[in-house]
């Protein structure tokens, strides 16, 4: 009698994401079922912000909801926040966060095409890819003091000016990735074992996308053209002319696999370079926050009263926060934030179904998850324990990229 | 202290006990080639059973725990952890927290640690710290 095997995969791995148990059902080398089992990465940071800090400490702590998208969480609260206690924010500031967020989304988007080449194997390419991604964490230290946190956005405004030295800069960094940019689409898009690994591989269809309401690159890759940049401007993106980007700009046609998820992802790295350049050339002058005395703003943010949705476009897709304010009540009241990946990883289960085991560190990364995927797991047959690790896994991995290039 | 250092390479374990990804992606960046701690040997590897150090991130979340706990006693003795990041070494931001059971030394004081302070720390002061422990693994060596 055939019997399927299952597989816990996680939640420690070796390399750089988060813990996440996965839990795969296995027909030989056949994936039949998954599940997804996930809060070892809870850290209780709704309640801290509900109880121990004020608002303007929660701003930090909401920078550590993760380490690599430390933007888009405080602009959430922060947009929330100004809308209920009506802060009206300067143009220049605005402006400021603009290239911010783009900023981030460059290095983020580099950082996961380094983690997808080490996936297949490739690991010369996910050096050559963090060599050229260390050019924005540089303009990042420069412009805001550290490389990774940012500490740049305040209520009101933001806490650094980008003036002339700065900007100058920030230029150099746009004609640097430019030429840069021409060798990584061509070792991303034209390289044989790429294309091998990546087409036609963990295929997420239109229909499912919209389905599971997946967001960002993952369901733009599929073809659904959807961006809150572009659908609900916010910050000062309505000045700028930003497009949901899908894979058939470059090719004319959508397949929906991993192959689709890179060229969306680099494509939008060009966007980047572009909105950030016109709003270095567009900016204007001015005060770049509303109020500089933290304790009246406090004192302006505990007497407000109501509740506030905010979205934002973050690299990895649309991020939700829902603020709640009590008058007299310092921390926030309701604090809830949805982060991107926790509704991008319902679509890993459409993505991994049908494919073989080493396709799994692939397909789990193409969603740019904050998670992790392998590291030990055991094969149970017939009351066998079998303990297989993340070495053997990414060996078969490498195996797999072997045998397609023969 | 480099030429004795050559003796043997540094093989890294890293863990993530529920870290923000902050450390963990400057842990990627020391090794990649702008700092290029793979220069000195040090790599990072895929299981506990090869590595001579730890890498540890994050504030240990009680779901985390005996995860851990189980990981760390799998590596070979010595037994020496780099804690990496402010929120490993006490909390960081996230104390007071009601998912938090470590710090991770409280957890487990039968070990050899290192502090990386900074949320995050730099990668300079990533490698610097992995310096620190191969002087020590050494010290221990000649014992």
């Amino acid at each position: 009698m055939k019997h399927d095997y299952e597989i816990a995969v996680g939640p420690i791995h070796p390399a750089l994401k988060e813990p996440i148990l996965l839990r795969l059902t296995i027909d030989g080398e056949e994936i039949v079922d998954v599940d997804v089992i996930a809060s070892q990465n809870h850290r209780g940071i709704e309640w801290i912000g509900m109880n121990r800090n004020n608002p303007i400490q929660s701003l930090y702590l909401a920078e550590r909801v993760c380490g690599i998208c430390n933007f888009c969480h405080p602009s959430n609260l922060v947009m929330a926040i100004e809308e209920i206690a009506d802060i009206e924010v300067p143009e220049r500031a605005q402006y400021i966060r603009v290239i911010q967020g783009e900023l981030e989304r460059i290095h983020s988007h580099l950082l996961w095409a380094g983690v997808a080449a080490h996936e297949i194997g490739f690991d010369s390419l996910l050096h050559y890819t963090w060599m050229v991604r260390e050019k924005v964490m540089d303009v990042l230290e420069a412009v805001n003091g550290n490389r990774v946190t940012k500490a740049i956005i305040m209520y009101g405004g933001v806490r650094r000016d980008i003036d002339e030295e700065k900007a100058k800069l920030v230029r150099k960094m746009c004609s640097y990735y430019r030429e840069a940019f021409n060798k990584l689409a061509k070792l991303f898009l034209e390289d044989d074992t790429i294309k091998k690994r990546t087409r036609e591989i963990g295929i997420l269809k239109y229909e499912d996308a919209l389905k599971l309401a997946a967001a960002g690159p993952t369901t733009r890759a599929s073809g659904v053209k959807k961006d809150v940049r572009q659908d609900f401007p916010y910050f000062a993106y309505p000045d700028f002319d930003v497009h949901a980007i899908t894979p058939d700009e470059l090719l004319g046609y959508t397949v929906g696999d991993v192959y689709d998820r890179i060229v969306v992802r680099l494509l939008e790295v060009k966007q980047s370079l572009e909105i950030i350049e016109e709003a270095l050339n567009n900016m204007p002058s001015g005060d770049i926050i509303a109020e500089k005395k933290l304790v009246k703003l406090m004192a302006k943010i505990k007497a407000s009263e109501g509740e506030a949705v905010a979205r934002y476009e973050a690299p990895r897709g649309e991020d939700i926060h829902y603020v709640m304010l009590k008058q007299g009540y310092e921390p926030l009241y309701s604090w809830k934030i949805r982060a991107p990946t926790y509704i991008n990883i319902l679509s890993w289960r459409p993505m991994l179904l049908g494919y073989q085991i080493a396709d799994i560190p692939i397909i789990a990364a193409s969603i740019d998850p904050c998670l992790s995927c392998t590291n030990r797991f055991a094969v149970v047959k017939d009351g066998e324990e079998k303990i297989i690790n993340a070495d053997y896994f990414h060996r078969l991995s490498i195996e797999k990229t072997r045998r397609l290039k023969k | 202290m480099i030429p004795k250092a050559f003796k043997r390479s540094l093989w890294v374990f890293h863990i993530n006990s529920g870290s923000c990804n902050g450390c963990d992606i400057e842990i990627i960046a020391a090794l990649t080639p702008r700092y290029d701690a793979e220069r000195f040997g040090i790599k990072l590897v895929g299981s506990p059973r090869h590595a001579d150090v730890i890498a540890f991130t994050g504030p240990v979340t009680n779901d985390m725990k005996d995860k851990v706990i189980r990981i760390i006693e799998q590596t070979p003795d010595p037994k020496v952890i780099v804690v990496v990041g402010s929120c490993g070494i006490g909390g960081g931001v996230f104390h007071e927290s009601y998912h938090l059971a470590g710090p991770i030394d409280k957890l487990y004081p039968n070990a050899k640690y290192f502090y990386v302070p900074g949320c995050p720390p730099r990668p300079e002061a990533i490698i610097q710290a992995f310096a620190k422990a191969w002087e020590w693994l050494e010290e221990v060596e000649k014992k």
